[in-house]
């Protein structure tokens, strides 16, 4: 990957996206060949160190549910030791960055949120600690269509301002080619295709094509 | 004569609660960490809550029988009937312990470890804390059970309200019965309402 890209890896649901995804920040380890993140292969990183320096966010956002919103957003930068001012400046500010007001939202838990502000706070707390890369599966799967491209949207101007590199995976084709700027398409676990938007819609490749049929006319005409 | 009964229901309610009281004691401080071993060690699992399983099946009666013959735990006395107890109140917080930290979400649990909590911080401040509930539970089953079991410690010279059981049970003696059976009652009751409310305090979610 190169630095400041959104690769977004699309697949079917058993492709082998997810698996990918983990193999990244080590929570699997390849069995044959080898995963490297800034040139060092994940089997010689301490694995600690290695996921502190990588966000990552789930579908449901997997926050912890005894943990309020600040202690959830604030989880790494304490992990990592900051003086607690710092860790409060820097929750404030992510809150406010991603559109929930702290002082209505540090100290709520995740069951009073809905849906969409719980994926934001999810997205927050993958950022609290500045990583250099982030890691999304499927963030905005379980949303509804209107808060989905709304925080969609907000993804884009997050990634344009803080410049982050981000592998996102996901189903669905239309996501994909919004927030990818380049495009990997997995099937049966092999990348059957590599290349940006345009290269994504001329392909001919019987996956991508696949893939092409559930898009709008509106992206067909481009093709 | 009634206030020399009164005097004697107050010190073997007093024994009562030590014997109670010290066995769950030690029965938690083994139990929960065996617990929470076992949660990493899905092969220990079964021969563990096998041993535990057999222990609660053993008529307490007998179990308290079966110890007197062995040296260092048995005998005549407190120490046989506390480890009668300790051994009842093994499985209830054992599978507790064992059952809340397995039921913590795995969505929750992976994202603790991809945050890069190390082994010590997801049990401490994930799986411990969102298991709380469950493991208390089982600390109070344990409790109300070895409440009424420690009556029977009276059987093998243990003491407490047993004695007055016994007793009433040689002599047909009714308020002697009573006042075993009553306090115990009273006991069980008392610890069962104050445990759960700790319960519920305890864990927000």
């Amino acid at each position: 990957m190169e630095a400041g890209e959104t690769l977004v890896l699309l697949g079917r649901s058993g492709s082998g996206k997810t698996t990918a995804l983990k193999m990244v920040n080590g929570l699997l380890l390849p069995s044959a060949g080898e995963v490297s993140i800034e040139g060092v292969r994940t089997t010689a990183w301490d694995l600690i160190r290695l996921r502190r320096r990588i966000g990552y966010v789930i579908q449901e956002a997997g926050l912890f549910p005894h943990f309020t919103v600040a202690a959830n957003v604030g989880l790494i930068p304490r992990l990592e030791g900051w003086p607690s001012h710092e860790i409060d400046t820097r929750v404030q500010d992510l809150l406010t960055q991603i559109g929930l007001p702290p002082a209505q939202f540090t100290t709520r838990y995740p069951r009073e949120l809905s849906g969409g502000q719980r994926q934001r706070v999810g997205v927050a707390r993958a950022l609290a600690a500045n990583p250099p890369l982030l890691l999304l599966d499927e963030p905005f799967g379980a949303l509804d269509p209107v808060t989905r491209v709304e925080l969609q949207q907000q993804f884009l101007d997050l990634r344009d301002k803080l410049g982050k590199t981000a592998l996102l995976v996901t189903h669905d084709v239309r996501e994909a080619l919004l927030l990818g700027t380049r495009l990997g398409v997995l099937h049966h676990g092999r990348l059957v295709f590599l290349g940006g938007r345009t290269e994504f819609l001329q392909a001919d490749e019987p996956e991508v094509r696949a893939f092409h049929t559930c898009l709008s006319d509106s992206w067909k005409d481009r093709m | 004569m009634s206030s020399f009964l009164a005097r004697e229901i107050f010190d073997l309610t007093l024994e009562h609660l030590f014997l109670v009281g010290l066995s769950i004691g030690i029965a938690a401080a083994l139990a929960i960490p065996v617990g929470i071993l076992l949660t990493r060690r899905a092969l220990l699992q079964r021969w563990v809550l096998g041993f535990a399983n057999v222990m609660q099946t053993v008529p307490s009666l007998a179990l308290f029988g079966f110890l007197i013959p062995l040296p260092f735990l048995g005998g005549i006395g407190k120490h046989t009937a506390i480890v009668a107890l300790v051994l009842y109140a093994l499985l209830p917080i054992l599978r507790n312990t064992l059952t809340g930290i397995l039921g913590v979400d795995p969505a929750v649990r992976e994202s603790a470890v991809a945050m890069g909590m190390t082994g010590r911080q997801l049990l401490w401040e994930v799986e411990l804390p969102l298991a709380a509930r469950t493991i208390l539970a089982g600390l109070r089953i344990a409790t109300v059970t070895t409440i009424g079991t420690a009556t029977i410690a009276a059987a093998i010279g243990g003491g407490g309200l047993g004695v007055f059981i016994f007793r009433g049970l040689a002599s047909v003696d009714t308020t002697l019965l009573l006042a075993g059976a009553v306090p115990a009652a009273l006991i069980a009751m008392a610890a069962d309402r104050g445990l759960e409310w700790v319960e519920q305090k305890l864990s927000p979610v």
